[in-house]
């Protein structure tokens, strides 16, 4: 394979877009993230996998700053962001979608992606002048909806909306803010083929420059999207390799792979 | 399916065609709608309808300021607050203590209320926010009970369980004197609400406005998306306080008198229940609410003066099974059943309540 | 130099037996927030009624003063039963003004229900003959009933802790407090657990409401007038913890105590300063997990 990651004696000259060192999180008694060290490179398509409860959407959360860690350093295109509360990081060009839709249930399809791209532009804020004559904001948003196929949709309210489309507008609002790195948790899990044709699509599309990571089950997925993959089990990196390395191990499989059978 | 482009680049097509309908739809959600002038033609006809309940009318207006500066925390930030009294008596105790020690010019006696109701938001904004839930709507009880407690005790400076007396007023801009008919405060109370009211509007319309709804509507997606959210809601608290200080301001003018109640559990919860009554989070739910809560505490009170805190106990029971959403939620409802399309939005800055 | 000692005995003693009655009354009201995710500001509703029910059969019925106690806890938790499955359940975990709307109401209609019941005065609270007067405790007199409040709240806080360490149920509800998430995943049977719970923390609301009659006089506005110091309880000790409140209701009666001996003019100024200090530095409370955020 071309891209072999280079040895971790070289690693402060090559920034990454996105670095974890010594990552740790527990809930109580409960170890759900332990010593993670992580690298997604710059215009990376990364997949992470691994059983339900490895501490997946977990890594997110530490990652984005929705939790603080117990222990470690996040470093977002080399410098360090661990002490930067989440919307610093936001301006730095990481952007999310939640694996359990997280939108405006009450706001129109529309406005939730406005909302967004207001807080880019840095009109999210002011104080006087009516939103909706923000022409920009809303234009913008417009096109991104239309891009994800969802204009039809622009005026319903979130909560009318049927679960697949919610889960295009996860990524239309993440997009909306224009993200260096884009971390996806599950984002086609349990859409119907119409709407995950249109997200794998979408993923297809994303800026060569881009570095994405997605979280997902679907092995073919994974396949078609990912040029790299962690598997995360029990909150430790077990593995780290090519889809092609990674579905060929025996480990991976015993342990991934059993545990969805047992579902 | 085509090659569209990437979304940074794609936003150069819709400018080159008409507006979309929902771009449209959003642009124009602000504009004032006729229904809107109706609380002030009413308010204006009440003037000469009703000579004799001028002195009643000014103090309506300003509890309706008072539960729509509440509005703004409690129904478009979604902090639930017990304790907005802290403010709403601050800016009166602030005004009426300054104007007793001879300070009379009404106008910058309600700016130095609004000031100092602010600074007591600014002040408590940072425990209170930190928090959640139950603490932090015990956190809202204790500022108002302390204040309360302080004045209740600094008696040369309050006047204590007494209440502050030897206020003096002077005309307003020189000319209007505060009579004893409430002619003057009246009108005096119903500008200030129509400004106060046009300040709120505007900001829930404004980024600012839709952010706090937005938080509301769901917070961790509001970080995000990069929202610095215990600003925003501080910002909202801040203003919201400075609001209701300029009703506890205007209470201190009108009335030439301050006292504990103003701090009190029960004018805390009594704007709570009022802007429930009338729909929280929605412009008009304060238009409503505080009308029918007077009314109807009135009511109760004359048919049962032991018990009447028993049917409103029972009306709010009513109200948190049947009527989620207020007066103006069922409105909505109705309006939907008649009008059962996806275009549900009716009354301004209602469409966000889930 | 003996009067500061005596004072400080004295202080301790009473802030201790005012504790053991808010850790009593307040420990439902922290589990039902941290297990059901419900804002109870009727909680105090629960305490009252102890409180009544116990006078009034012990004052007026006769019946004996440690059976008037059990019937008033046993009778106000089954009760208690019957609001949670047709009103709060509704609203667990759902919009918490919803709750607070509801609750409100709840308390509006029992303050007026015991007004009705009982009369606006406080219902009097003699303790029997046997727990009345002074008591000598290493050579000093502490009245005795009081003494006995500590006794007793010793007991029934061993053992609630050993009930719930020890037995499965309490297992399970220590681990659906600990973690409601996992307890749910793990399949727990949350809707029965809950109301068992709900009456569990207003049984025990009713047991301090009756043995604490004497500290905190029950009377129509008891829901309303104490409600801050238990929410100060829960919120201090820490959501989703039981142990927490504990030590917050012995800080929070001791400091109470003590401000009230040392500068009785301010009221309960210090206590609310003391509380919003501390949840400045600690805005999950002394005991609360770092959970989410
Ligand atoms: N806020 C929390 N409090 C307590 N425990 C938590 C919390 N969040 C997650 N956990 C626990 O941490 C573990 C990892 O959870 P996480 O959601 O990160 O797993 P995941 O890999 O995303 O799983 P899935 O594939 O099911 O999404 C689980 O055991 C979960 O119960
Ligand atoms: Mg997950």
């Amino acid at each position: 394979m071309v891209a072999e990651p280079p040895p971790p004696d070289n690693a402060a000259k090559q920034d990454f877009a996105l670095e974890t060192r010594g990552l740790e999180r527990s809930f109580g008694a409960l170890a759900v993230t332990r010593n993670v060290d992580f690298r997604l490179e710059q215009g990376a398509r990364h997949a992470l996998i691994g059983p339900n409860g490895a501490g997946k959407t977990t890594f997110i959360n530490l990652v984005t700053g929705a939790l603080k860690p117990s222990a470690g350093r996040i470093l977002l295109g080399g410098s360090d962001v661990t002490a930067l509360p989440q919307e610093q990081r936001v301006k730095r060009g990481l952007a999310r979608t939640f694996q359990i839709n997280t939108l405006y249930r009450g706001l129109s399809v529309l406005e939730n992606v406005c909302l967004a791209i207001g807080e880019r532009l840095g009109s999210g804020g002011r104080l006087f002048r009516p939103a909706g004559s923000h022409r920009e904001v809303l234009l913008s948003a417009y096109a991104l909806l239309e891009r994800l196929r969802l204009a039809d949709d622009a005026s319903r309210l979130v909560r009318e909306l049927p679960y697949g489309r919610q889960r295009l507008l996860e990524i239309a609002v993440a997009l909306g803010l224009e993200p260096k790195v884009l971390l996806l948790d599950e984002p086609a899990a349990g859409v119907p083929s119409a709407e995950s044709g249109i997200i794998i699509e979408v993923i297809e599309s994303l800026p060569a420059d881009l570095a994405l990571l997605i979280i997902e089950h679907d092995m073919d997925l994974v396949f078609r999207l990912a040029r790299r993959v962690t598997v995360l089990v029990q909150g430790t990196i077990m593995l780290e390799g090519t889809p092609r390395e990674i579905a060929g191990d025996a480990r991976v499989r015993d342990v991934y792979l059993g545990e969805r059978e047992h579902r | 399916m085509s090659d569209t482009p990437l979304p940074s680049v794609a936003t150069t097509s819709v400018r080159d065609r008409p507006l979309p309908e929902a771009v449209r739809r959003l642009a124009r959600r602000h504009h004032p709608r006729v229904y809107e002038a109706l609380p002030w033609l009413l308010a204006t006809a009440g003037y000469f309808a009703f000579p004799d309940y001028r002195q009643l009318g000014a103090q309506v207006f300003i509890a309706i300021l008072f539960a729509l500066a509440t509005d703004l925390i409690l129904g478009y930030a979604g902090v639930i607050t017990l304790g907005q009294a802290a403010f709403f008596g601050s800016g009166a105790y602030f005004c009426g203590i300054l104007s007793a020690h001879g300070w009379s010019e009404p106008l910058s006696l309600l700016i130095a209320g609004a000031a100092a109701a602010a600074a007591v938001g600014f002040l408590s904004g940072f425990v209170v926010l930190r928090t959640t839930g139950l603490t932090q709507l015990m956190l809202t009880l204790i500022v108002a009970v302390m204040l309360g407690e302080a004045a209740n005790k600094a008696t040369g400076l309050t006047g204590g369980a007494n209440g502050l007396q030897g206020m003096e007023i002077a005309p307003i801009f020189g000319v209007f004197e505060l009579d004893l008919y409430g002619r003057t405060a009246y009108c005096y109370c119903l500008v200030l609400l129509f400004l106060g009211w046009l300040a709120v509007r505007t900001l829930i319309y404004s980024p600012f406005g839709r952010s706090l709804t937005g938080i509301r509507e769901s917070e961790a997606r509001m970080r995000a998306i990069g929202s610095p959210v215990f600003r925003r809601r501080l910002t909202a608290y801040v203003i919201s306080a400075a609001l209701c200080g300029v009703a506890g301001a205007l209470l201190a003018e009108t009335t030439q008198l301050v006292a504990l109640d103003t701090l009190s559990f029960e004018r805390s919860g009594a704007v709570v229940i009022m802007l429930i009554i009338g729909g929280v989070g929605r412009l008009y739910g304060a238009f409503l609410g505080v009308p029918i809560y007077m009314i109807l505490q009135d009511r109760f009170a004359q048919a049962d003066p032991t018990y009447w805190y028993f049917w409103i106990g029972v009306f709010l029971l009513l109200i948190v099974l049947f009527a989620r959403g207020g007066i103006i939620g069922l409105v909505e409802r109705g309006a939907r059943l008649i009008r059962p399309r996806r275009r549900s939005v009716s009354t301004p800055g209602s469409e966000n309540i889930g | 130099m003996t009067d500061a000692v005596s004072a400080v005995v004295s202080i301790g003693f009473h802030g201790v037996a005012f504790a053991m009655v808010l850790y009593l009354i307040s420990v439902g009201l922290g589990v039902t927030m941290g297990l059901m995710g419900f804002v109870n500001l009727a909680h105090g509703v629960f305490a009252a009624a102890g409180g009544y029910v116990m006078t009034t059969l012990f004052n007026d019925e006769g019946v004996p003063f440690p059976l008037a106690v059990a019937i008033a806890a046993i009778l106000v938790g089954s009760v208690s039963i019957v609001l949670e499955r047709a009103l709060y359940r509704r609203f667990y975990g759902g919009d918490e003004l919803d709750q607070v709307l509801l609750t409100i109401a709840i308390v509006f209609i029992a303050i007026a229900g015991a007004k009705y019941i009982w009369g606006s005065e406080q219902a009097p609270m003699h303790p029997p003959h046997y727990l009345a007067g002074q008591i000598e405790l290493g050579g000093r007199d502490f009245p005795a009933y009081r003494t006995f409040i500590i006794g007793a709240g010793a007991v029934l806080v061993t053992l609630l802790w050993l009930g719930l360490d020890r037995t499965r149920l309490g297992a399970k509800i220590r681990a659906a407090v600990d973690n409601r998430r996992m307890a749910q995943s793990v399949g727990i049977n949350t809707s029965g657990l809950f109301s068992f719970t709900f009456a569990l923390g207003t049984g025990l609301a009713a047991l301090g409401g009756a043995l604490g009659a004497e500290i905190l006089p029950v009377f129509p506005g008891y829901p309303l007038d104490n409600l801050i110091f238990f929410l100060i309880v829960v919120a201090v000790g820490g959501l989703g913890t039981i142990r927490g409140p504990f030590f917050a209701a012995l800080l929070l009666g001791v400091a109470d105590t003590a401000f009230k001996y040392l500068l009785p003019e301010f009221g309960s100024f210090f206590i609310y300063a003391l509380t919003l200090v501390i949840l400045l530095v600690r805005p999950r409370g002394l005991f609360g997990q770092i959970g989410r955020a």
